[in-house]
């Protein structure tokens, strides 16, 4: 299942930061990730417990924000959210519309914890 | 607790070998267009078609994807044209750095397009761009004309739909108006082109379609950016 690959770049992505603030802890990781992107929230959450279990990240939370497509009409320049394929503008009610995103899967934020004690 | 902002895709390593062979195929113009469908739609046959009807001396080799066995790239081979087949093992899908490690011993300024046909698959390869300049979704007369729908992510990025297997249509309730209406839906851009590898028709709208695609791709190399 690809949500494994999803999480393991998720997990990446936060060691990547977390070398630039040496000795903070990772809290929480916020990510974005379009309805088209074909990522199953199940999946994921599975897939992150599992890679993160009896690791440094264990209880590492991961807050996921879902958004909707959206679509520009090329007619009155009207941007909009498309929920369940509509096609029409809402503005002018032309066809012709042109999708503008809706397979985003970015990094949003991380929420650290700083002045952690090393471990020795 | 502070919240720091964080930036940037997630997949960051795959789209990160997937830009750098993007820029190499830029680089040397090759055309490279990546096969998604379902298991059976017909990418294969098409393929062979394809290189069936190619003039010999065309600059063209393929990639051909599957868990186990070279048998699509033993059917390929025949046609003359350079063909290997990348055996994933388990993995559902291509990613960028096995593209990579397979075209390590190709002169890519000696192509001109490469074909990539990608594990029957019509949900993971969505999420692994390989550097292509174009996906193309095939769906054949024998599955649901609400595949598109279904699958929006892939539908959404593909350029153009190969409606496959249509000397099947007298004798199946596949509605092909439909099933392109409902692609539209997903992607209002979608192009689309109706073959029978078996009748021969459509063949040639298919090949012209691939003819055009590497025109837009070349004058696209000489338009400046921004």
């Amino acid at each position: 299942m690809h949500e494994m690959g999803i999480a393991n770049s998720i997990l990446e992505g936060v060691a990547q930061e977390l070398k630039r603030r040496p000795g903070s802890r990772a809290v929480s990781v916020g990510v974005r990730i379009g309805e088209l992107a074909g990522v199953d929230p199940d999946a994921l959450s599975f897939a992150f417990e599992a890679l993160t279990l009896d690791t440094d990240f264990a209880g590492l939370a991961i807050d996921v924000e879902y958004v909707v497509p959206r679509s520009r009409c090329t007619e009155c320049r009207h941007e909009f959210d498309v929920r369940n394929f509509e096609l029409l503008c809402p503005n002018c009610g032309s066809l012709s519309t042109k999708r503008l995103s809706g397979d985003e899967l970015e990094f949003k934020y991380l929420e650290i914890e700083e002045d952690v004690p090393q471990a020795k | 607790m502070t919240r720091v902002p964080m930036e940037g895709k997630v997949l960051n390593e795959n789209a990160r070998v997937a830009a750098e062979l993007r820029e190499r195929f830029v680089a040397r113009r090759v055309l490279v267009v990546n096969l998604v469908s379902s298991p059976g739609s017909g990418k294969t046959t098409l393929l062979e078609k394809t290189l069936g009807a190619l003039p010999q001396a065309s600059r063209v080799a393929v990639l051909t994807g599957d868990l186990q066995t070279e048998n699509d790239a033993n059917r390929l081979k025949r046609y003359g044209f350079p063909v290997k087949q990348i055996v994933t093992g388990g993995t559902c899908h291509l990613d960028a750095r096995m593209i990579e490690k397979h075209i390590a011993d190709w002169d890519l300024a000696q192509l001109d397009m490469l074909i990539v046909e990608n594990v029957g698959n019509l949900v993971c390869p969505s999420s692994y761009d390989l550097g292509e300049a174009a996906k193309i979704v095939l769906l054949s007369v024998t599955e649901g004309e609400d595949k598109p729908l279904k699958y929006p992510s892939i539908f959404f990025k593909s350029e153009l739909m190969v409606l496959t297997k249509t000397d099947l249509l007298p004798y199946v309730p596949f509605d092909a108006d439909l099933a392109l209406a409902n692609a539209r839906r997903v992607h209002p851009e979608m192009e689309v082109v109706r073959v029978s590898c078996l009748a021969g028709d459509g063949l040639r709208d298919w090949m012209n379609w691939l003819e055009r695609r590497r025109e837009k791709f070349l004058a696209s190399l000489t338009q400046p950016v921004g």
